[in-house]
C-alpha cells in the first residue's frame, strides 16, 4: 500500500514546523543573515588612499557568461590618476537585466576591483536603472557601496562585500589559510580572511600524550599530509 | 418530483416568481465566484502546510485574499491573439469552459431539512422551495451533459491556439474525457440503481433511512467500490493532479490554455477551480446525502443542511488539495490502463452485482449466495480481463521480435 502511506506523509507534514520565514518588506523588520560569501550587486573598490582599483582590462567583461559586463579602459591621465598604474576603468557598466551572479567576474579580477555586496533586492522600474555605470558601483569615500533609492539594503549586506576574495584557501588548500593574499580597501585596511573553513590541522601530539585522548579516533591526523586534503 | 412539477407549471412569468429565480441566480452566481476565490486560496495554503512552507500571507488576513489580487492583476494584463489562432474559437473557447461549470451546479441541494423523512423543502415568502436552483426529472443527467460539454473548451481551446503543445493538450483532455467518462458513468447508475430516481432532491432522499443519520448514505449502501470509482474519475475528469496530463506544465508548458493570458486565461481558471467545487458538490450529493444530517434543533432545519453540506464539500475539497499534494502525475499510458483496463470492468462488474442483488431482492432469492456468486464472477471476469491482457501483451512482443529482429 505504498500509496497510502504517502497520504499519511503529507497529512502529517500540516502539523510540522514550518521552514521557510515571513518576508520582510522594507521598512518591515530584520531579515535573517545572509550568508558570508553571498553573490549580491556588484561594487568596485577603492585601494586606502582611494584609488580606484580597476585597471580597465576587461577580464570581467571577457569572463562573464551572461555578457552583461561593459568596460573601457583608458591611460591615467598623468596630472591626476584615477588608479595606481597605467590604465583605468573609464566606462564600467553592469546590466542586471542580465546579470545571474555567477562571480566569475570576481575570480577573474586581477586587482580585486569588482566584488559583490549582498544585497539582492533592488527592484528598478526601467531599463535606465537596470544598468548600473560606474558612479552607481563605485564605493563612496567611506568605503561603502552607495544605496541607490530603489535598493533594499540591511544591515550588513554592505559590509564584506569581498566574501568570496576572503576565502582562506580558494583552492581548497589548508596550506593557504589565513594567508591574506588581497590589497587593503578604502574604509578597512586590509581585512582579515575568513575563518572557520577547515578544521585546523592536529598539533603535533606530544610524547606520552596519548593516553590523555579517550575519544575513539584510532587513526590520528599524519602531520606530513599537509597538500593532500 | 411532484412538487417541483407543481412548481413549473404555476410558474408566473409576471410576478414575484420571476424576481425568486433571478435572484436565486445571482445568489448562486456569487456564492460560486466567491468559493473559487476561497478555493484557490485553501488550496494553495495546504499545499503549503503540506511542504512546510507559509504560503501566501501578505493580501489580506492570511492572504484571504490573493486571488483577488492575482485576478485583478490578470484583468489589467494585455489579452493577446495569437497569429496562427482560429480567432473565432479561440475566443469562444474559455466561455465554453465556463458556463458548464456554472450550470452544473444548479441541481445541487445545497441546504433543506432532510431529517426524518422529510423532503427538504421550506417555506419561504409563501412559497414552497427547494434549496437548489433546479430540480429538473432528469437531474444528474445534467451533470453528466455539462460535465462532457466542459472538455469542449478545453478542446477547442487547444485546437484553436494554432500551437503544437495546446494541440497536444486538448488530445490529451478528451482522450481522458472519453475515457473515464464511462467509468463515471457506470459509477452513477449505481446510485440510480438504488435511489430509483435521476433527480438530486429524490436521490438525496433515498440517503436519508438508515442507522446513525449516516447509515443510508449511498457510500455504504453500495459497498464503497462506486464512490471511489466516481472519486478516481472524477479527479480524472477535473484534471487535477495525478491526472493533470492536460495540462502537464514539464511537457506540455501550460498545455490546452498555454496561448491564452489576461482574463481569457482567468476564465479557465476559474472553470477548472469551480469544476473542483462542482464536483465535490455533486459527490456528497450523490454518496454522502447531500444537506442530510442531525438537526439539532426545533426550527430552521434547513440551516443545519447548509452546515452540513458545506462540511461535506469541505472534506472533498481537502481530499483534491491533498491528493495534489501527494500523487505524482500518472503517466499516459498508466492513465490509460487504470482507466480501461481497471476502472470500466470494475464499475461495470460492482454495478451487475447491485443488479443482481437488487432482483434477489424482489424474487427472494438468498442474498449471500447471489453475493458470493457475484464476487465470484468479478473474481473470474478480472482473471480472465488479466489474461487477455497478458496475451496480448505476449503477442505484440512477438510481432515485434518478428518485425524487428
Amino acid at each position: 500500500m505504498g500509496y497510502l502511506e504517502g497520504f499519511a506523509v503529507t497529512f502529517n507534514k500540516l502539523f510540522e514546523e514550518r521552514v521557510t520565514g515571513e518576508y520582510k518588506a522594507k521598512g518591515e523588520g530584520e531579515k535573517r543573515d545572509k550568508p558570508e560569501r553571498f553573490h549580491g550587486r556588484h561594487v568596485l573598490n577603492r585601494y586606502e588612499d582611494g584609488m580606484e582599483k580597476c585597471i580597465g582590462c576587461e577580464l570581467c567583461a571577457g569572463v562573464c557568461p551572461a555578457r552583461c559586463i561593459y568596460v573601457r579602459g583608458a591611460d591615467n591621465p598623468p596630472d591626476n590618476p584615477v588608479s595606481p598604474g597605467e590604465r583605468f576603468g573609464w566606462i564600467y557598466e553592469i546590466n542586471y537585466l542580465r546579470c545571474i551572479h555567477c562571480d566569475l567576474c570576481v575570480e577573474a579580477c586581477p586587482t580585486q576591483a569588482i566584488t559583490e555586496s549582498k544585497l539582492f533586492e533592488f527592484s528598478f522600474t526601467n531599463r535606465d536603472d537596470a544598468i548600473y555605470t560606474k558612479d552607481e558601483l563605485v564605493v563612496g569615500d567611506d568605503g561603502m557601496p552607495q544605496k541607490l533609492p530603489w535598493e533594499d539594503w540591511r544591515p550588513g549586506d554592505d559590509e564584506h562585500t569581498s566574501g568570496w576574495m576572503r576565502a582562506t584557501s580558494p583552492g581548497g588548500s589548508v596550506a593557504y589559510q589565513n594567508t591574506v593574499s588581497w590589497s587593503g580597501e578604502l574604509g578597512y585596511g586590509v581585512r582579515s580572511p575568513e575563518m572557520g573553513q577547515h578544521e585546523p590541522d592536529p598539533e603535533p601530539v606530544p610524547a606520552g600524550g596519548h593516553g590523555d585522548t579517550h575519544d575513539d579516533h584510532s587513526d590520528h591526523h599524519d602531520d606530513s599530509g599537509h597538500g593532500g586534503h | 418530483m411532484i412538487a417541483q412539477q407543481a412548481y413549473l407549471e404555476s410558474f408566473d412569468w409576471t410576478s414575484w416568481d420571476l424576481l425568486f429565480l433571478v435572484a436565486k441566480v445571482v445568489l448562486i452566481f456569487g456564492v460560486l465566484l466567491v468559493s473559487v476565490m476561497l478555493m484557490v486560496w485553501f488550496e494553495r495554503k495546504v499545499v503549503s502546510d503540506m511542504q512546510n512552507r507559509i504560503g501566501p500571507n501578505v493580501a489580506g488576513p492570511w492572504g484571504i485574499l490573493q486571488t483577488l489580487a492575482d485576478g485583478i492583476k490578470l484583468f489589467f494584463k494585455e489579452d493577446l491573439t495569437p497569429d496562427g489562432a482560429d480567432r473565432f474559437v479561440f475566443k469562444l473557447a474559455p466561455y465554453l469552459s465556463l458556463i458548464p461549470a456554472f450550470l452544473m451546479f444548479a441541481i445541487v441541494p445545497v441546504a433543506g431539512d432532510f431529517s426524518d423523512g422529510k423532503d427538504g423543502s421550506v417555506s419561504w415568502f409563501g412559497q414552497d422551495l427547494f434549496l437548489q436552483f433546479v430540480d429538473p426529472p432528469m437531474g444528474i443527467l445534467l451533470f453528466l451533459a455539462m460535465s462532457g460539454l466542459g472538455i469542449y473548451g478545453v478542446m477547442l481551446a487547444g485546437w484553436a491556439s494554432g500551437s503544437k503543445y495546446p494541440l497536444l493538450g486538448s488530445v490529451r483532455a478528451s482522450a481522458q474525457m472519453v475515457s473515464y467518462e464511462a467509468a463515471l458513468g457506470l459509477s452513477l447508475a449505481a446510485v440510480f440503481l438504488s435511489s430509483g430516481s435521476l433527480s438530486t432532491n429524490q436521490i438525496v432522499q433515498s440517503q436519508t433511512d438508515g442507522p446513525f443519520f449516516i447509515g443510508g448514505w449511498n457510500v455504504f449502501g453500495l459497498g464503497f467500490i462506486p464512490f471511489v470509482i466516481f472519486l478516481i474519475a472524477a479527479t480524472a475528469e477535473l484534471n487535477r493532479p495525478p491526472f493533470d496530463l492536460v495540462e502537464a506544465e514539464q511537457e506540455l508548458v501550460g498545455g490546452f490554455h498555454t496561448e491564452y493570458s489576461s482574463l481569457r486565461f482567468s476564465l479557465f481558471f476559474l472553470a477548472e477551480f469551480m469544476n473542483v467545487v462542482t464536483m465535490s458538490a455533486i459527490m456528497v450529493t450523490l454518496f454522502f446525502g447531500g444537506p442530510h444530517g442531525p438537526v439539532l434543533t426545533d426550527t430552521g432545519g434547513w440551516a443545519w443542511g447548509l452546515l452540513w453540506f458545506f462540511l461535506k464539500v469541505l472534506v472533498f475539497l481537502f481530499t483534491f488539495v491533498w491528493f495534489r499534494a501527494t500523487l505524482p502525475r500518472l503517466r499516459y499510458d498508466q492513465l490509460m490502463d487504470l482507466g480501461w483496463k481497471i476502472l470500466i470492468p470494475l464499475a461495470l462488474g460492482w454495478f451487475l452485482l447491485l443488479g443482481a442483488l437488487r432482483v434477489a431482492e424482489i424474487e427472494g432469492w438468498n442474498r449471500l449466495v447471489v453475493v458470493a456468486v457475484g464476487l465470484a464472477g468479478i473474481f473470474l471476469g478480472g482473471l480472465l480481463l488479466t489474461g487477455a491482457i497478458r496475451n496480448a501483451r505476449l503477442t505484440r512482443a512477438e510481432s515485434e521480435i518478428l518485425e524487428y529482429g
